[in-house]
């Protein structure tokens, strides 16, 4: 079954990392959610849609050698938490970058990458990898 | 008068030289080097495209003019002759990436390596008639040459956007162009690689375009080569820019800061855009540019352009300059280099 409409509606967030913020207590949520899980019925119509700055630094990553079939071209590539700058962790890959380069700690942003492909006649699906700061 | 309000380059991390080229295919790398001024050029990483380049580079352009004035641009057009659909424009993808306003003109635009261009001029005729107040122009390629062929060491990849409106750093002056039927560089539909006419792309493609474009334009401006601090002119090799700005009376000093072909390879519809960006990074007030791309097929796009005070405050640093972006490159050899640009027949190709 094909994922474009799921990756249609989500769009959005995998592009330029738009989050949610609770306007009751400040929490930042990636990806977007429509209830504050601390505050619940308090958050409800206090949610905000967030654009992340797109910067943050390496909280922990791996080297994966034995990916999957779509990312064969890319092997061995490094997949990383990324503390971001508004506070949530989000999981990518690290890209353009030997894993010798990165460090724990180490200052990252924000690019928008080939994900994968449905195939060679379905849609390309892009979203957010990221680079080493230098 | 419509003027460059900002402006953004991207170039792929990844590089390969000409060296690691001549050595498969048994060449000297010294006639590549010394006779088409080509040392290396930029390789997309596997998961890039004009998608991912036009997005980084316009970013930057972004970045510098201030993120909060986006949703003002009411026009974006890209050009490129390797979009990454045959049908679905990359603008529109780009209108979500790079989070405009939906109230916006987009289309892609193809004509060879001057379609980025093509997209300026049409920006400047929507600023200039109030149609709209600001308007981007992207020209990005991840061009392909065939194994073994000349192209093979110099097509590559990257990307420069500029937001045009009415108040920016740079003045468009003028510009104008040169068009005729001229087949020197072709790619059929479904083709993987183009085909070209070898000697035939430069004196009846290239330097006629070119220098008529530029003779042109001096005419209407009254103006003649030592007016321009800076001349940039399409870049398909090293070579071709510095004999056509020879032939032309400019100096080598005038050329200089905007010729990166000789290092990221030619980027095609971004070939002169990243000159004139290297140029711009560079550029202090009063300072005159003559600006020339061509594209195959043919035709020439000429720009008279002058930077202004307001570059003076402008927030270049908010982005990485187009020679900052040439530091620290990741070097691959020719194995690599098929990789990435997936030219390994795979089980199902």
């Amino acid at each position: 079954m094909s994922d474009v409409p799921r990756f249609w509606r989500e769009s959005n967030h995998r592009y330029r990392l738009v989050g949610t913020k609770c306007n009751n207590c400040g929490s930042t949520f990636f990806p977007p959610r429509d209830v504050c899980p601390k505050c619940r019925r308090e958050s409800i119509g206090k949610m905000e849609e967030l654009e992340f700055s797109g910067y943050g630094e390496v909280y922990s990553y791996t080297v994966v050698h034995d990916g999957l079939e779509p990312f064969k071209f890319q092997l061995p590539y490094i997949l990383a938490m990324i503390k971001t700058d508004e506070g949530p962790l989000v999981t990518g890959q690290i890209v353009d970058a030997d894993p010798s380069e990165v460090k724990i700690g180490s200052r990252v942003r924000v690019t928008l990458r080939r994900i994968r492909e449905e195939g060679k006649t379905g849609i390309i699906q892009y979203g957010y990898k990221f680079i080493l700061e230098k | 008068m419509a003027s460059i309000v900002s402006y953004g380059s991207y170039i792929p991390r990844y590089r390969i030289k000409a060296e690691e080229i001549a050595r498969i295919w048994g060449e000297n790398p010294d006639n590549i080097k010394n006779g088409l001024m080509v040392y290396s050029k930029s390789v997309p990483a596997p998961d890039e495209d004009v998608l991912t380049i036009s997005t980084e580079a316009a970013r930057n352009a972004i970045n510098r003019w201030g993120k909060e004035n986006r949703k003002k641009i009411g026009a974006i057009y890209v050009g490129s002759e390797s979009h990454p659909y045959a049908v679905k424009p990359t603008a529109s993808i780009l209108v979500e990436s790079l989070g405009l306003d939906y109230n916006i003109m987009a289309a892609d635009y193809e004509f060879a390596c001057k379609a980025g261009t093509a997209a300026i001029q049409n920006v400047i005729g929507l600023v200039d008639s109030d149609m709209i107040e600001y308007g981007m122009a992207i020209g990005a390629d991840t061009s392909q040459g065939a194994p073994g062929d000349a192209l093979e060491y110099s097509a590559s990849a990257g990307g420069t956007a500029f937001i045009i409106g009415k108040k920016g750093i740079a003045d468009i002056n003028k510009t104008y162009s040169f068009t005729t039927d001229t087949p020197d560089f072709w790619r059929r539909e479904g083709e993987k690689y183009p085909s070209h006419g070898g000697r035939f792309t430069g004196e009846p493609a290239y330097f006629k375009h070119i220098l008529t474009a530029a003779k042109k334009m001096m005419e209407l401006m009254n103006t003649k080569p030592e007016d321009y601090d800076y001349a940039v002119f399409h870049q398909p090799n090293g070579k071709f820019p510095t004999r056509a700005a020879k032939m032309l009376g400019f100096k080598d000093s005038q050329i200089e800061e905007g010729l990166m072909t000789p290092y990221i390879g030619n980027t095609y519809s971004n070939s002169m855009m990243i000159g004139l960006s290297a140029i711009l990074d560079k550029a202090e007030p009063g300072d005159r540019i003559l600006a020339v791309a061509f594209g195959s097929g043919a035709g020439s796009d000429a720009f008279d352009i002058t930077v202004n005070d307001s570059i003076k405050s402008f927030n270049r640093n908010s982005a990485p300059t187009v020679r900052k972006q040439l530091e620290n490159p990741i070097w691959i050899d020719y194995a690599y280099y098929v990789k990435f640009r997936k030219k390994i027949i795979m089980r199902g190709d």
